[in-house]
């Protein structure tokens, strides 16, 4: 399946209580006519806002906007392979991996399902508790273990500490997250434009709105005067953009061919371009 | 309706009349065991010779099975052991790879539709030096069929060309350390770990749901009871749905059926809330031959697969600490909950971390919900040390240890998983005994055969496959050994009011063997032949089946 018709999978993680299911109901409200897939591991007390709530069958919970709740009990790629047939396709799917799962698996068996590709490993933390559950005796290595997977770690909660806490912790975590950009979050509100991939939507130049509970972000368009090496002005871009969370967008290779480049916290991925792909990469990137 | 049944010897397991050599059933029930003279005073009856040479012993226990062993059978075996199969027939194991690769083309010239998946089950690669089975020699079976053979631990699948590519693996750049790539960049056809073998898994004919079983599968595994001399087994992890409890119902209510079944509810895939409300419903619909109610939990992985959670100094050979299957802070929930409204649990765990949380999760629970007798039971708990061993006791805790284990990978785990010296400790019968935790044995069939006969004879010998004493301090004696088939197994279901011994108001469920186990050079009390069993009365002869 050519890349850009695969769909694109969010994968978060993060121990119980650092507020997952908070920013599923946030994006879902941030869906935009985005229809989002969210898998869960089990309903439970349950895991969607009930005003979102159209129908309830089994397995299933539709939402509105034509977005689907779905629970993947114990067999997870099961799930997936069915949600594959799904007809209308869902544009994106968020998958929410149990407090004990560790999210870099989840991708690697994701990577053998020909219907989807990772968008990205959001792992949240709870500023007041991580440092404690990382020092856990029986917990301490698999909380560890998700944030190393992690390609963006959310601070939630950042706003209930002092700044010197907030400023321990977040240079702690990257340190633990040596992959990862981390984004300071309050009730894990967070524009869904660094949480998903919005591809057919890409950010105008200018978007670089001040989001109030987000904080702020900044949108770049870069385009290169000539034929580049993707992965190096990947690497680049990685390296010198402050804060940079996500980027996408297409460059013409040495070769002459088209190239799609997209990032995720420190994670560049170089795949074939779609046809049509006109050169341009933006850039999101929060503070600075 | 008296029957009175006579023996060469019953061994009673009750302590106060050992040893009989007839026994009256009435409905179903035992009204005692004695001389003929003893049981005459019940009144008028029916002597039945049938038994008359043989050895009664109560109806085996087995604590630790899953009834997809009966549905496994549908599919190729492939083992290297000699296994019995439902009907019957002892297949011959296979000792090299071209002994399985000439038994799936055997399998393969049966098929007529030349598309049809070949699933097998019970490769072995230990015992064939760890050589590992290649697509290219399963191509050599079929290039039109997918083939897949399920390796003995369940934890890894062997595929062919086909399999992989009608699942969209058949390529390069393949990037997962579950998927072994060959020297041309394609995956080898080896998939390790369940994420891994689902995908591939569905084409070779494995179905969705492996543990469910099915009618048929369930009535198969009634019948390796009855070959075994068991009559009452669990069924340790199943979803248990609504459709699968009326058919369990159904099926175990038909004057055939053989056996009592005691299905465990599996924690996975739903809420804690949900698990306990689910399991208190299924209480109620409990039947005498199919016991619902009771939960099992999964905390961590398997020793052998690297994925259950060990304490320092972990992997012998290095390997990181395995997963979690539930959390904590859930596990709490579960447990707290249980205690509160009379559930019993019994919780799987291999490594020596995963019992560590069970037992403070206990110890914190009983704290607030004092219970006298719970009788929450580890299961597996392969890796125990002596100081879990008398916090069990302390904490009112059964055990059930995969004696069976000891034999199929004790080698492996000398070398490579846990080293020698935590070799030694595992599956520690005598510690257990010794510590005062009441204790089972399993087979954890399908994973090892149904068979306790031969799961007392690992706890007696404790013999690796390569012929090596494992543990000399951990052999218990046969006596004990008995027991803990019997009333041992029983005691962790709480059913020792009702079966594991031969005694006046219990279930008459009997064991019908061909030889005195007690008489038995303990060396060879693996190949006592069963006649069958008598189950709440009926009798099963294992060669009319
Ligand atoms: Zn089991």
């Amino acid at each position: 399946m050519p890349e850009q018709n695969k769909m694109p999978v969010t994968i978060i993680g993060g121990y119980l209580g650092s507020g997952k299911t908070t920013l599923v109901n946030h994006l879902l409200r941030n869906a935009d006519g985005k229809r989002l897939a969210i898998m869960v591991n089990e309903f439970g007390e349950l895991p969607i806002d009930a005003d979102l709530i159209e129908a309830q069958d089994d397995d299933i919970i539709s939402l509105s906007g034509g977005c689907v709740c779905c629970s993947y009990g114990n067999d997870l790629i099961m799930a997936m392979m069915d949600m594959a047939k799904m007809d209308p396709r869902p544009d994106h799917i968020v998958l929410e991996a149990s407090g004990v799962a560790l999210p870099g698996a989840i991708a690697n068996s994701l990577s053998l399902l020909n219907d989807y590709s990772l968008d990205g490993i959001v792992v949240l933390t709870d500023v007041e508790t991580i440092r404690e559950r990382a020092g856990d005796k029986y917990m301490s290595d698999t909380v560890l273990r998700q944030l190393e997977d992690a390609d963006i770690v959310l601070m939630n909660k950042a706003d209930l500490v002092s700044d010197n806490i907030s400023g321990d912790v977040s240079s702690w975590l990257a340190e633990k997250s040596p992959g990862a950009q981390i984004i300071k979050t309050e009730r894990s509100v967070v524009h869904p434009t660094l949480m998903l991939q919005d591809f057919e939507r890409q950010p105008v130049s200018g978007l670089g709105m001040k989001h109030h509970d987000a904080g702020q972000f900044n949108t770049e368009l870069v385009v290169p005067d000539g034929p580049v090496d993707a992965c190096q002005m990947a690497n680049d871009l990685i390296e010198n953009t402050p804060g940079l969370v996500r980027a996408k967008g297409f460059v013409k290779s040495i070769n002459g061919t088209m190239q799609t480049i997209q990032i995720v916290g420190k994670r560049a991925e170089i795949t074939p371009a779609p046809e049509g792909a006109e050169v341009g990469v933006i850039t999101i990137s929060v503070g600075g | 309706m008296t029957t009175i049944f006579s023996a060469r010897k019953i061994i009673t397991m009750n302590p106060s009349n050992p040893e009989a050599t007839h026994v009256a059933v009435r409905d179903g029930r035992i009204l005692g065991a004695g001389s003929l003279q003893e049981l005459e005073g019940w009144g008028q009856y029916t002597l039945d010779e049938t038994f008359k040479d043989k050895v009664i012993m109560p109806g085996l226990v087995e604590g630790h099975s899953h009834a997809m062993e009966g549905t496994l059978w549908k599919y190729t075996y492939v083992g290297f052991f000699d296994r019995m199969d439902p009907h019957g027939k002892v297949w011959d194991g296979a000792g090299d790879i071209e002994a399985v690769i000439t038994r799936l083309e055997e399998a393969n010239g049966k098929i007529d539709d030349p598309d049809a998946p070949l699933p097998a089950w019970s490769l072995d690669p230990i015992y064939f030096n760890n050589e590992r089975v290649s697509r290219e020699q399963l191509d050599r079976v079929s290039t039109t069929r997918p083939i897949g053979i399920m390796h003995a631990s369940g934890h890894i699948l062997n595929v062919n060309s086909k399999a992989l590519e009608l699942a969209g693996l058949l390529k390069s750049g393949i990037n997962n350390p579950g998927v072994p790539l060959g020297k041309d960049g394609l995956p080898t056809g080896e998939l390790k770990g369940p994420d891994v073998m689902t995908p591939v898994g569905i084409h070779v004919g494995f179905d969705r749901d492996m543990l469910a079983c099915d009618e048929e599968g369930l009535i198969d595994f009634a019948k390796l009871c009855v070959r075994s001399g068991v009559t009452t087994a669990t069924d340790l992890a199943a979803r248990l749905p609504e459709e699968a409890v009326n058919m369990m119902l159904e099926v175990t209510a038909r004057k055939t059926f053989p056996a009592r079944i005691v299905p465990l509810r599996y924690h996975h895939g739903v809420t804690p809330d949900e698990l306990i409300k689910h399991a208190t419903s299924l209480k109620k619909q409990s039947t005498d031959r199919l016991r619902l109610g009771k939960i099992k939990v999964v905390v961590d992985g398997s020793i052998q697969g690297f994925s259950a959670r060990i304490r320092w100094p972990g992997y012998y050979n290095g390997a990181p600490n395995g997963l979690w299957y539930i959390s904590p802070e859930h596990l709490r929930h579960i447990i707290n909950a249980s205690l509160e409204k009379d559930l019993h649990i019994h919780t799987h765990t291999n490594g020596d971390e995963a019992t560590e949380l069970v037992l403070d999760c206990m110890e914190e629970g009983l704290l607030k919900h004092p219970s006298r007798d719970h009788r929450f039971t580890l299961q597996h708990c392969q890796l125990a040390d002596s100081a879990q061993f008398r916090r069990m006791a302390k904490l009112g805790m059964c055990i059930n240890l995969f004696a069976n284990h000891h034999f199929y990978w004790g080698d492996e785990h000398y070398n490579l998983t846990v080293g020698p010296e935590r070799a030694k400790r595992m599956n520690a019968c005598a510690t257990a005994i010794e510590s005062g935790v009441p204790m089972a044995i399993h087979s954890d069939a399908p994973i090892t055969p149904l068979g306790p006969l031969f799961t007392a004879w690992c706890a007696i010998n404790r013999l690796t496959a390569s012929g090596r004493t494992q543990g000399e301090e951990e052999k218990i004696d046969i006596d004990e050994a008995l027991y803990a088939i019997t009333l041992g197994a029983a005691y962790t279901l709480k059913l020792d009011g009702e079966i594991g011994s031969i005694e006046s108001g219990k279930r008459a469920d009997f064991a019908i063997l061909e030889s005195d186990p007690e008489d038995t050079d303990p060396t060879k009390l693996k190949d006592i032949k069963v006649w069958g069993t008598v189950q709440d009365g009926r009798i099963f002869s294992a060669a009319d089946l």
